[in-house]
C-alpha cells in the first residue's frame, strides 16, 4: 500500500473475525516454531486476541512508513511472544511474507524477541522484562511534549510486574498525567517456572494499579465482543490518567492440551502428532467460524 | 598534614575545585539553547540542572530516586526524536543502570546521554557505596557507546557541546576533584588525545582528574630531573586514541597511566591491551585505585592515601624511567 495509507483507530472487524485472526497467529505460530526448533508457545496463544484486536482494530498506523511520528505505539513488554507478531506484521505490509522463511536463522531480522533495528514495525526492541513500561511512558512524554496525539501500548505478562521497574514506570506515568500510555496486561497466572502466584504474588492487580493512580479496566482477555468495546471506549489520549487494561487470560488458550498443562508448553517444540492434532484443532473451529 | 574536612559535594558553592562552575550543567543549558529537541532527566539530582529547568522547565523531567527508571525513560524519549541528557550521581549511573542502558540505549542506538557527576571517589566520606570506580570497566564494554572523561571545567565544557554533532549513545564522567589543566576550551578531534607536553623517555596518560596530575607529575619531573615527558589527555576512553598511544609508546617504551579509577578495566587496562595485541615490548604502571577494598575518608586524604598526586605520579615515572 502506499506510504501515506493510514489504518486510522477503530478499523472495521466483528468479534468473530477477531477470534479467527487470533486462531490464524496461533497457526502462524506453530510454524514458525516447526522451522526455528523451539519456541514459545502457551504465552503467544494467550495474548493471540490481544494482539489481533491492536494490529486490526485499534491501533492507528501507516505500515509504508514505519516510522511516522503521528504512529500509535506498541511496546511488546512480554518480547517472548514475538513470535505471534512476526505475521501480523508480514500480512500488514511492513515487509514481504517472505522474511518470515529467516525466522531463527543467523542474520534474520526476525527472531525469538524483537529487535528494533531489524525489523520495520517495532516500535522497540525488548526481551529483558521489566523496561518496556518505563520506555512506552517515555514515549508517552514524547508525545506530550511534541504535542502529537499517539497512544503508546505496552504489553506486558503478569509475571513480569514483579520486576520492580515496571512499578517505578507506572509511579511515574501517573505523576506525568500520561493519559496516552495503556498498560496490557496479559494475566495468564504463569511465569517461566510456574503459578505467578506461587512464584511471586503480585494480585491484586486491579488494585495496585489503582493505588498508583491508573484508570483500570479488568476484562476476559479471550471474549472478542469485550475487547472491542474496550478498546473502542479508551479514555482520549488527552485524558490525565494512564490506562491498565488487565487481561485475564488463559495461557496456553486455544488448544485444549496446552491449556490444561501451559507450564510445560512455555518453551518447547511439537512432534509431529501433536503438530497435527494442534492444527487440526485451530483449522476445525477457524472452519466453524466461517461456515 | 593538614588536617582536611569534607566540603559539601552537593553544593556547586561550596566546592573549591575547577569543576565549582558546574561546567556540565552550564553546557547543557547552552545546548538546549540551541537545539529544541534537547531535554533533561534527573534521579533526585536536579540542583545539577538548576539552570536548565530555569529556561526550559517544560524540558527537564524529574524522575525521582529511580536511577533505571531514568534511562528507559530517556530511551523511550530518544525513539521518538528527542535528546535526553540523564544527570546521575556516578555510583547510581552507569554502575546501576548498566543492563538498562545495554539493552535499551547502547543496542537501540540511541543518542542518550548519560552524565556521571560525583565519580570516582568524590564523595568519599559517605562509604563505599557512594564511590563509582568500575563504571569505565563497564561503560567501554558497550559497543555503541562513547565514552568520555573532562580533564577539568574547560574540557567538560568542550566535550559536552562536542556532543551536539554525535548520533549515538555516550557516557560522560565527571570527576569532581581536578585542578585547571586548560586555560581556554580545547578543541578536542573525536577520538583523539590532546597531547599537553612532548618528550622521548616516558609517556603519561591521564583522564579526569589524572590529566592534571599527569601534566603536573611531567613538570616536576623535567625541572627536578630533566625527564621529558610525551602527556595526553585521554578524555576519550571509547573510542580511544590508538595511533597516538602506540606512537608514544614505541617512542618512549615506558607508559604510566593515572586515573581515579580501579585498575581493572579503565585506560590501564586500555593501553596494556593495546600495546600487548600490536607486539611492543614496553614498561607499563598504574596509579589508579587498588583491586580491594577501598578506604573510607575525605576525598582529598583519599586521594593522598592511595597516590593520587603529583609527587606519587613523579615517583611512579621515575621508578620506570630508571627500570
Amino acid at each position: 500500500m502506499p506510504a501515506d495509507t493510514t489504518l486510522e483507530r477503530g478499523r472495521p472487524l466483528t468479534g468473530a473475525e477477531l477470534s479467527h485472526r487470533a486462531d490464524w497467529i496461533r497457526l502462524q505460530t506453530i510454524d514458525l516454531i516447526a522451522q526455528a526448533g523451539l519456541g514459545h508457545y502457551s504465552s503467544t496463544f494467550s495474548s493471540a486476541e490481544l494482539v489481533a484486536t491492536l494490529y486490526y482494530r485499534a491501533l492507528r498506523l501507516r505500515p509504508g512508513e514505519p516510522n511516522w511520528p503521528d504512529r500509535d505505539r506498541f511496546l511488546l513488554g512480554k518480547g517472548h511472544v514475538a513470535t505471534g507478531l512476526w505475521p501480523v506484521l508480514a500480512d500488514l505490509g511492513y515487509y514481504p511474507r517472505d522474511w518470515l522463511g529467516q525466522f531463527g536463522k543467523v542474520g534474520s531480522p526476525v527472531n525469538d524477541h524483537p529487535n528494533m533495528k531489524l525489523a520495520p514495525g517495532i516500535d522497540f526492541s525488548s526481551g529483558s522484562l521489566g523496561h518496556n513500561l518505563s520506555v512506552g511512558a517515555g514515549m508517552a512524554i514524547a508525545g506530550r511534549l511534541t504535542g502529537r496525539d499517539y497512544r503508546t501500548f505496552v504489553l506486558t505478562g503478569d509475571g513480569e510486574l514483579q520486576e520492580g521497574q515496571v512499578w517505578e514506570a507506572a509511579m511515574a506515568a501517573s505523576h506525568y498525567k500520561l493519559g496516552n500510555l495503556v498498560v496490557i496486561v496479559d494475566a495468564n497466572g504463569f511465569s517461566g517456572a510456574g503459578p505467578t502466584s506461587q512464584a511471586m504474588n503480585i494480585e491484586p492487580l486491579g488494585k495496585r494499579f489503582e493505588a498508583f493512580g491508573w484508570t483500570v479496566r479488568e476484562i476476559d482477555g479471550h471474549d472478542a465482543p469485550t475487547l472491542l468495546k474496550t478498546f473502542d471506549e479508551l479514555p482520549d489520549p488527552a485524558s490525565e490518567e494512564p490506562v491498565a487494561v488487565i487481561a485475564r487470560t488463559r495461557k496456553g488458550h486455544g488448544v485444549e492440551f496446552m491449556e490444561k498443562q501451559p507450564q510445560a508448553w512455555h518453551l518447547g517444540l511439537l512432534n509431529a502428532e501433536q503438530y497435527a492434532d494442534v492444527v487440526a484443532e485451530i483449522s476445525a473451529r477457524m472452519e466453524l467460524a466461517n461456515g | 598534614m593538614a588536617e582536611k574536612k569534607m566540603v559539601d559535594v552537593f553544593s556547586d558553592v561550596e566546592r573549591e575545585t575547577a569543576m565549582t562552575a558546574n561546567p556540565a550543567g552550564y553546557a547543557v543549558t547552552e545546548l538546549g539553547a540551541q537545539d529544541e529537541r534537547i531535554v533533561t532527566l534527573a534521579a533526585d539530582m536536579s540542583n545539577t540542572v538548576a539552570e536548565f529547568i530555569e529556561k526550559f522547565p517544560e524540558r527537564y523531567i524529574e524522575c525521582g530516586i529511580a536511577e533505571t527508571n531514568s534511562v528507559s525513560l530517556a530511551a523511550g524519549l530518544a525513539s521518538a526524536g528527542l535528546i535526553p541528557y540523564v544527570y546521575s550521581m556516578s555510583p547510581f549511573g552507569m554502575l546501576k543502570t548498566c543492563e538498562q542502558w545495554r539493552t535499551d540505549v547502547d543496542y537501540n542506538h540511541l543518542p542518550v546521554r548519560l552524565v556521571g557527576r560525583l565519580s570516582g571517589l568524590a564523595m568519599g566520606y559517605f562509604g563505599t557505596s557512594h564511590y563509582a570506580v568500575e563504571d569505565i570497566a563497564i561503560a567501554r564494554t558497550m559497543n555503541n557507546t562513547v565514552v568520555l572523561s573532562p580533564a577539568d571545567a574547560a574540557s567538560c565544557v568542550a566535550l559536552m557541546m562536542s556532543t551536539a554533532s554525535l548520533e549515538v549513545p555516550v557516557y560522560i564522567r565527571i570527576a569532581e576533584g581536578v585542578g585547571k589543566v586548560y586555560d581556554e576550551a580545547p578543541e578536542y578531534e573525536f577520538g583523539k588525545w590532546p597531547r599537553l607536553r612532548s618528550g622521548g623517555d616516558i609517556t603519561l596518560i591521564g583522564h579526569g582528574m589524572g590529566t592534571g596530575l599527569a601534566a603536573a607529575a611531567a613538570e616536576a619531573l623535567y625541572s627536578r630531573d630533566s625527564i621529558e615527558a610525551d602527556v595526553f589527555d585521554a578524555a576519550y576512553l571509547r573510542p580511544y586514541d590508538e595511533a597516538a598511544l602506540l606512537a608514544s609508546a614505541q617512542k618512549t617504551g615506558r607508559v604510566l597511566t593515572i586515573e581515579e579509577h580501579s585498575v581493572v578495566g579503565g585506560l590501564g587496562t586500555i593501553v596494556a591491551e593495546t600495546v600487548a595485541r600490536a607486539g611492543l615490548s614496553v614498561r607499563l604502571d598504574q596509579v589508579a585505585l587498588p583491586d580491594q577494598d577501598l578506604e573510607v575518608g575525605v576525598p582529598a586524604e583519599l586521594y593522598e592515601y592511595y597516590g593520587l598526586t603529583p609527587s606519587n605520579v613523579a615517583a611512579k615515572a621515575r621508578n620506570l624511567v630508571r627500570r
